[in-house]
């Protein structure tokens, strides 16, 4: 029982500890995935909101800004649009599929957040291979996409569907690998572990690896320039274009719970988590999780997409050869160089990341053969 | 193992947030290539060329503007062109100077409508294009200065334009004029080197010089595959021939070509504007016509180059009051016949960016 942490009593001191509460074990349990609900819901809306008005700023628009100050009440008024919608079911649909699909995307979605240390111990549970568990979950998530795919009975949503199996299984692939570059260096598989193994954030460390990872990342939450799955100028809305109300509001979750998901992740493996001076370790988290998706409006804002053998390509010739290189120059210093100094390690794996990514960018182009500009 | 693999049929439009409008591609795709494209249009059909004979040649005007609502201007103009040629009425020298200033500005906002719509169809979200919106608001105040019109200006007459311009623009033309090459600038550095852009444009949608010229393809779609045709350099109208600029060609005839194109004729509309801002001196706006306006009995086919290629209209008189037939040669039209060529062998994504590149109006297709 002692691998179970309480939220409860890290954010009120006085708070009683899980054994003492009334019904023991599974009433604390339930109080957490409510709590964890809650939060994913609101965490969910907040990016909602935030992601609207930055988007707004980068197209000199002004954003939602009607509904309650500066517009903040927006994403509630949007969920009660999407709520009272009617649901369709399209005729020759697969009616069980169509109905369980968004509940197969969203369930694997929420449960990342599982193990994600909110601070020191504050996780629903701090699994000895939390990070594992996070790879295998996040993959699960797909399921839902291609039962939605496939139960909707629609060329788009088929199409959709297809791109999304390929991309995400290629995506994995480097995404696992520069993760074991972080476990290597910090010794152990637990979210926990890992952010309190992080006296510099493995940013500084594995440059390299956030670069792979955050573009794997992309790749796999469907943002662009990877959002091949529902690319609205080619198939309109993807996997998701035959669904109303209540259905596809859990979709639309889906899509802003594994974007908060990912950047938890981003966090908790390379921006050193719930750790930051002056500031409370919950505060210094969330602002970590919004930084990291800043940049992820910044990069959709900004780029064209591109098209899917691209896609794929990239994944296959240029992300998973960085992987598997990062891969072996991380194990190289944590064998060889055990007693280096991190700042060593930080300066020459800069210049490695420099080097490495020049290098590919001059013998590989996505399309295979050169470009001039 | 031989997989069996089966084509199907996928309906692109009408409602689709790439064709543009109504337009309604029937694909036949083998997974996401396309085998087969069959257009499908007319879904905007108003019938305005029938419309046009109940009507004289001066109220036929409006119809005009209804046609490519991205560019009624340059509409306009190449409809005052041929009623002039048809009854052989001349133009006071201001008048034309307005004339072209509006059309070079008009194809200026079409081209930044053009290059907008096929980033987005490239899929880099809205941002590019809510900046080239910014930059044709100003080109539309302008025109509102004008005309007090954003969108259908009726603004040109047979025998000249309806009013003159207000004293305060020129100014504000100048001031425009200044700042917009920086903006085109902008737009450029921020895509043109973005690799993401390159492969998406670069050797995507290649029309060759004899397919386009076969396909009867005009403007920008024309020179991008490296034929140097422009009426205004070849058939000069109006006084074109008074302007020094250059047709810019690509080599290639891609997307990436074609979208070159379109921002290197941005810069030459702003020389010319430019230089007929120099040479323009006040004067009569408008030649005397007579109230209930009968052309003698003829045909005549007067042609501009628009912003999206030769844009004519066909007119026949039959001596009374209205045309006896009224014939637009629709640049998007002829151009869109060159589409399916295009097509064949391509991904979807790269189908919408062909399109896009094309850029063609609805209005002007159907009608």
């Amino acid at each position: 029982m002692s691998v179970f942490h309480n939220i409860l009593p890290a954010v009120f001191d006085s708070a009683p500890l899980a054994s003492d509460w009334p019904g023991g074990f599974w009433a604390h349990m339930i109080i957490f995935i409510v709590i964890l609900f809650i939060f994913v819901i609101f965490m969910a809306m907040a990016f909602i909101y935030f992601e609207r008005r930055v988007i707004s700023r980068f197209q000199i628009r002004i954003g939602p800004n009607r509904i309650g100050p500066f517009g903040l009440l927006q994403p509630v008024a949007d969920v009660i649009k999407i709520l009272i919608k009617e649901d369709i079911v399209p005729f020759n649909a697969d009616k069980i599929l169509h109905l369980l699909a968004p509940m197969a995307a969203i369930t694997p979605a929420i449960m990342v957040f599982a193990v994600i240390p909110f601070m020191n111990g504050a996780s629903l549970v701090d699994l000895n291979i939390g990070i594992l568990y996070i790879v295998a979950i996040s993959s699960v998530s797909v399921i839902g996409l291609v039962m939605a795919g496939w139960g909707s009975n629609n060329k788009y949503a088929l199409i959709s569907a297809m791109r999304v199996i390929a991309q995400v299984v290629s995506y994995e692939i480097p995404m696992a690998l520069v993760i074991i570059g972080v476990v290597l260096f910090s010794g152990t598989l637990s979210m926990n572990g890992i952010v309190q193994a992080q006296s510099i954030p493995y940013i500084l460390l594995q440059p390299l690896g956030f670069v792979i990872y955050f573009l794997a990342a992309m790749a796999e939450i469907n943002r662009t320039p990877f959002d091949m799955l529902e690319a609205e100028g080619e198939i309109v809305a993807g996997f998701n274009i035959e669904y109303s109300g209540f259905k596809f509001a859990l979709f639309f979750l889906t899509e802003y719970t594994e974007a908060i998901a990912i950047s938890a992740i981003i966090t908790t493996l390379y921006l050193g988590g719930w750790k930051g001076p002056f500031l409370p370790p919950v505060l210094w988290f969330l602002i970590k999780v919004f930084a990291v998706f800043a940049l992820i409006i910044w990069v959709r804002a900004t780029l064209p997409r591109l098209r899917i053998d691209q896609v794929m390509g990239f994944a296959w010739k240029c992300m998973l050869p960085l992987a598997i290189i990062n891969l072996l120059i991380t194990a190289c210093q944590v064998i060889f160089l055990p007693d280096l100094s991190q700042w060593v390690l930080v300066v020459a794996n800069f210049v490695i990341t420099g080097i490495l990514i020049v290098l590919w960018s001059r013998f590989f182009r996505i399309t295979g053969d050169k470009v001039e500009t | 193992m031989v997989l069996k693999t089966e084509t199907f049929m996928l309906n692109a439009g009408p409602q689709h947030p790439s064709t543009h409008g109504v337009f309604r591609m029937r694909l036949t795709l083998d997974g996401e290539v396309i085998q087969d494209m069959e257009p499908v249009f007319g879904y905007l059909h108003r019938g305005i060329e029938k419309l046009a004979e109940g009507l004289s040649y001066s109220q036929n005007m409006v119809f005009t503007d209804r046609l490519d609502y991205l560019a009624s201007m340059t509409n306009n103009h190449a409809y005052v062109v041929s009623v002039e040629k048809l009854a052989g009425v001349q133009v006071p020298e201001r008048a034309e100077y307005l004339r072209v200033i509006m059309a070079e500005l008009m194809r200026i906002s079409s081209h930044l409508m053009a290059v907008g719509f096929l980033l987005n169809d490239l899929g880099a979200f809205m941002t590019p294009l809510l900046y080239m919106y910014r930059e044709r608001e100003k080109i539309l105040d302008l025109f509102d200065m004008v005309c007090g019109q954003r969108l259908t200006y009726n603004y040109m007459r047979i025998g000249g334009v309806s009013q003159d311009v207000p004293e305060e623009f020129l100014p504000a033309l100048k001031r425009l004029i200044d700042s917009l090459p920086r903006f085109i600038e902008e737009y450029e550095q921020l895509l043109m080197t973005n690799e993401i852009m390159l492969v998406r444009t670069k050797d995507v949608g290649t029309l060759s010089k004899e397919l386009a010229i076969s396909y009867s393809a005009a403007g920008p779609v024309l020179r991008a595959s490296g034929v140097k045709w422009d009426i205004r350099k070849a058939d000069p109208y109006s006084l074109y021939s008074r302007f020094n600029f250059e047709v810019p060609v690509g080599t290639k005839g891609d997307v990436y070509d074609r979208y070159r194109v379109r921002i290197a004729e941005m810069h030459q509309s702003i020389s010319i504007i430019k230089q007929a801002m120099e040479q323009i001196q006040p004067g009569d706006i408008q030649t005397k016509i007579s109230r209930i306006f009968k052309p003698a009995k003829g045909e005549a086919y007067g042609h501009i180059e628009g912003p999206k290629g030769e844009l004519g209209f066909y007119l026949v008189s039959d001596g009374s009051a209205n045309p006896y037939r009224w014939h637009m040669r629709p640049p998007s039209l002829i151009n869109l016949t060159a589409l399916r060529e295009l097509l064949i062998g391509v991904k979807i994504a790269d189908a919408m960016a062909i399109f896009g590149s094309i850029d063609i109006c609805v209005g002007e297709v159907d009608r």
